[in-house]
C-alpha cells in the first residue's frame, strides 16, 4: 500500500467515522444535560422560541453599530477565512469529484484559477488571525494550546493543498498524500476542540437568544 | 489569620453548574477576544485580565477536568486554590453582570449569566469580598443589607411621610400592589420613596408597603449564596401573598429586577403568583391610561439605562415612553439603550470597597457619554446606578447632573385637570 492509498483509504475512513461520532457525541451530551426550566413569565410580547432563537442568531451575524469599530479586523478576517475555506473545499473539481464518489452527490465547480486565489487568500486571513492573536495582549492572555493546534490542523489542508496543485518540491502523489493526511488530521481534533464551535454555534447562540427573547431582548 | 481555601468544594460548585446548558457556553469560546472592547472594565482599565472571556477560566478549567473528553484520561488540570485566589477580583469586583459583552460575542456566550452562577464557588470555597457577604448575610439577619429591620423601616416610612407630607401605607392587610424598597433609597435616597407614593397615591392605586416583605435588592444572589436569595425572595413572595396583591413593584434597583422577575421563580421553584414591575414599567402603565399627570421637564437631560432593567430586562422602551412629550431637551447617548455602558457599580460591585477605584476609571466613560449628548444631567431608573455615579462624581468632582427618573416625574405632577 502506497502512503496515497493509505491516505485515500484507511486515514480518511476512520477519521471521517472519528470525526462524524465524535461530533454527533459531543452534540447528544450537550443537548441530553438538563436544562433548567424556566418559570419565570414571558414578556407577552415576546416571540415564540424557534423566532427568538432565529432573530438572535442573525442578530449576531455582524456586530452591532457600538462595538463595530474595535470587532472589525476579526469579523472581516474571520469572514474572509470562513469564506474562502467553503470556495476551496466545496467549490475544487477535484474535491468535488471525490465527494461524488464518495457520497455520490455533486454540483458544478468553479475555476481553478479562482479556487487558487480563495485559496491563498485564506491562507493569509490564517496568518493574519494567528498574528494577531501573538500581538494582542488580550488574545495572548486568552489563548490556549487548543487555539494554536485547532489553527494549525486549519491551516495544514491549506498549504497541503496549494502545494499540491503546484507540485511544489516534492512529487504530485506524495503531495496528495499529505494533503490527504492532513484532512484526516483536521477530521479527527475536530469533535475534540475548538473547531466544534461550527457546530456549537447554532446551539450557544440560540440558548442566549432564547433566554433573553422571553425578555423581550435581544442580546 | 489564614484562611482555608476548599478547592474541592468550590468545583463541586462549579460543576453543578455546567450539568445544565452553561456547559455549551464553556465549550463554545472561540477565543477571540471580541468580548474585551464591551466590557467597561477591560475599557476603563486596558488591562486584558479584565476580558469577559477569562473570567470564565476557572469555571471552564473545572468543567474540562470533570468533562468528556479528557475527563477519560484524567489528564487536564485541577481548580487551585490559587486559581480561586487570583479570579476572585475578576468575578466580583470587575464584573457588574452587565451582558454587554454577549451582544459582542459572536457566540452569543451569556458570560453574566455564568458569572453570577459561578459565583457561589467561592463562597463554597471560604473565599469571595467579606463586606459583599456581609451586605448579603445583613439581609439574611436584619432584612436589608443597610441593617433597615422592620422596626426601623417604620420609624424611616414615618419620618420620609412627615418630611414630605405624603401618605405611605404600611403593613394595609388587603392592597392590589405591594411596593418594594431598595434599602439605599430608604436610607440614602428617601425623596425617591416619597416620590414613588406620592405617583401612586395621585392614580388612586390601591397599594402598601409590608414590613414582612419590603427589600428589593437581593444580595444574596450577587454574593453568589443562593440561600440568601431564596430567602430574600421568599419574604416577599409571602408578603405578597398575605395581602392578596396582584402586582409587585420593584423600585428603582435594577438588579432587584432582574432577580425578582427573571430568576425568582426558578429560585423558589414555581411560578411567582403575581405579576413583577419595574416602577418605570408601572409608571407607563399608568401614563398610556391615562393617570399621569405632568407638567413638561426643560431641562437638557440624557438617560442612562440600568442594564438589568434594559439590556437584560427587556424594558428599555417604557422609561422612552415615560420621557416621550414629558422631557422636552432629551438627549440619547451614544451608545445608548440595549447597548449603554454600564455605571460600573451593578451585580454587587458597588459594596465592594476595593473595587471603588475601579469604578471611578469606568465612570469616566460615563461622563465623557453625557458630555458629548449635550445633556447637563444624567437621569437614571435604579438607585445602586445613582449611587455608583453620585460617588464617582464626588471623586472626579464632575459638574454634570445625576437625577432619578421617577422623582422627576414626581415633581413633575399636576393636580388632575378639572374634567
Ligand atoms: S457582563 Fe459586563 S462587566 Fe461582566 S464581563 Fe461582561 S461586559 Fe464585563
Ligand atoms: S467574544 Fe465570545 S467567543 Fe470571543 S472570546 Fe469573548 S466569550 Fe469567547
Amino acid at each position: 500500500m502506497t502512503l496515497l492509498d493509505f491516505a485515500r483509504g484507511p486515514a480518511l475512513a476512520v477519521s471521517f467515522a472519528v470525526f462524524t461520532f465524535g461530533v454527533a457525541w459531543r452534540v447528544l451530551f450537550l443537548v441530553l444535560l438538563p436544562w433548567s426550566r424556566d418559570r419565570s413569565v414571558a414578556r407577552g410580547s415576546a416571540p415564540s422560541a424557534v423566532v427568538g432563537a432565529v432573530r438572535g442568531f442573525a442578530r449576531h451575524l455582524w456586530p452591532r453599530k457600538a462595538f463595530a469599530g474595535a470587532a472589525r479586523f476579526t469579523t472581516v478576517n474571520g469572514y474572509v477565512m470562513h469564506f474562502g475555506l467553503a470556495i476551496a473545499f466545496f467549490g475544487f473539481a477535484p474535491h468535488i469529484l471525490f465527494l461524488q464518489s464518495v457520497f455520490g452527490v455533486h454540483w458544478p465547480n468553479l475555476p481553478s484559477g479562482l479556487v487558487s486565489v480563495a485559496s491563498v487568500v485564506t491562507l493569509v486571513s490564517l496568518v493574519l488571525a494567528l498574528g494577531h492573536r501573538f500581538v494582542s495582549p488580550v488574545l495572548r492572555l486568552i489563548s490556549t494550546a487548543n487555539d494554536y493546534f485547532s489553527w494549525f490542523v486549519t491551516a495544514l489542508p491549506v498549504v497541503s493543498g496549494l502545494m499540491a496543485v503546484s507540485h511544489l518540491w516534492a512529487p504530485y502523489e506524495t503531495l496528495l498524500a499529505v494533503h490527504l493526511l492532513s484532512v484526516a488530521l483536521l477530521l479527527i481534533w475536530f469533535p475534540f476542540g475548538k473547531l466544534m464551535h461550527a457546530f456549537l454555534v447554532f446551539v450557544t447562540r440560540s440558548e442566549t437568544a432564547i433566554h433573553y427573547s422571553r425578555r423581550g431582548t435581544v442580546l | 489569620m489564614t484562611t482555608v481555601i476548599d478547592r474541592n468544594a468550590a468545583t463541586r460548585k462549579f460543576l453543578a453548574h455546567t450539568e445544565g446548558h452553561l456547559a455549551t457556553y464553556l465549550e463554545g469560546c472561540l477565543h477571540c477576544g471580541l468580548c474585551a472592547e464591551a466590557c467597561h472594565f477591560y475599557v476603563a482599565s486596558r488591562d486584558p485580565k479584565h476580558t469577559p472571556a477569562y473570567k470564565l477560566f476557572p469555571i471552564a478549567k473545572a468543567h474540562r477536568r470533570n468533562k468528556f473528553p479528557l475527563a477519560l484520561l484524567g489528564l487536564a488540570p485541577r481548580v487551585s486554590a490559587e486559581d480561586l485566589q487570583h479570579w476572585e477580583e475578576l468575578l466580583f469586583d470587575s464584573c457588574t453582570m452587565c451582558g454587554r459583552c454577549t451582544m459582542a460575542c459572536p457566540m452569543g456566550i451569556d458570560i453574566a449569566s455564568i458569572v453570577g452562577e459561578a459565583r457561589q464557588a467561592w463562597v463554597a470555597a471560604g473565599l469571595g469580598p467579606a463586606d459583599l457577604f456581609a451586605a448579603a448575610d445583613s439581609s439574611r439577619d436584619h432584612g436589608s443589607p443597610l441593617g433597615v429591620t422592620p422596626e426601623k423601616l417604620r420609624e424611616r416610612i414615618e419620618w420620609i411621610a412627615d418630611e414630605h407630607e405624603v401618605e405611605i401605607p404600611l403593613d394595609r392587610p388587603k392592597a392590589d400592589v405591594l411596593l418594594t424598597l431598595s434599602s439605599v433609597e430608604t436610607m440614602k435616597y428617601p425623596d425617591s420613596v416619597a416620590s414613588m407614593a406620592k405617583l401612586l397615591n395621585h392614580a388612586g392605586v390601591s397599594w402598601t408597603l409590608s414590613t414582612k416583605g419590603y427589600e428589593a435588592t437581593n444580595f444574596g444572589y450577587l454574593a453568589g449564596k443562593a440561600d440568601i436569595a431564596k430567602t430574600m425572595v421568599q419574604r416577599i413572595v409571602a408578603a405578597a401573598e398575605g395581602i392578596g396583591a396582584k402586582t409587585v413593584i420593584i423600585p428603582e434597583c435594577g438588579h432587584a429586577f432582574g432577580v425578582l422577575r427573571w430568576s425568582a421563580s426558578n429560585m423558589i421553584g414555581r411560578p411567582l403568583p403575581f405579576e413583577v414591575l419595574h416602577i418605570t414599567e408601572y409608571l407607563a402603565q399608568l401614563k398610556r391610561a391615562g393617570k399621569l399627570h405632568l407638567k413638561p421637564l426643560t431641562e437638557p437631560i440624557t438617560y442612562h439605562d440600568p442594564c438589568q432593567i434594559s439590556r437584560r430586562g427587556g424594558a428599555t422602551a417604557d422609561a422612552r415612553y415615560l420621557l416621550q412629550d414629558f422631557a422636552t431637551d432629551f438627549h440619547e447617548m451614544t451608545p445608548t439603550g440595549n447597548e449603554n455602558w454600564c455605571c460600573g457599580g451593578g451585580g454587587g460591585v458597588q459594596a465592594i470597597g476595593r473595587a471603588a477605584n475601579l469604578r471611578y476609571q469606568v465612570f469616566k466613560l460615563k461622563m465623557d457619554q453625557v458630555e458629548k449628548s449635550g445633556a447637563k444631567t444624567m437621569v437614571s431608573a435604579c438607585s445602586n446606578c445613582r449611587l455608583t455615579m453620585d460617588e464617582s462624581k464626588a471623586h472626579w468632582k464632575w459638574d454634570g447632573g445625576l437625577a432619578s427618573l421617577v422623582e422627576l416625574i414626581a415633581e413633575h405632577l399636576v393636580e388632575k385637570p378639572a374634567s
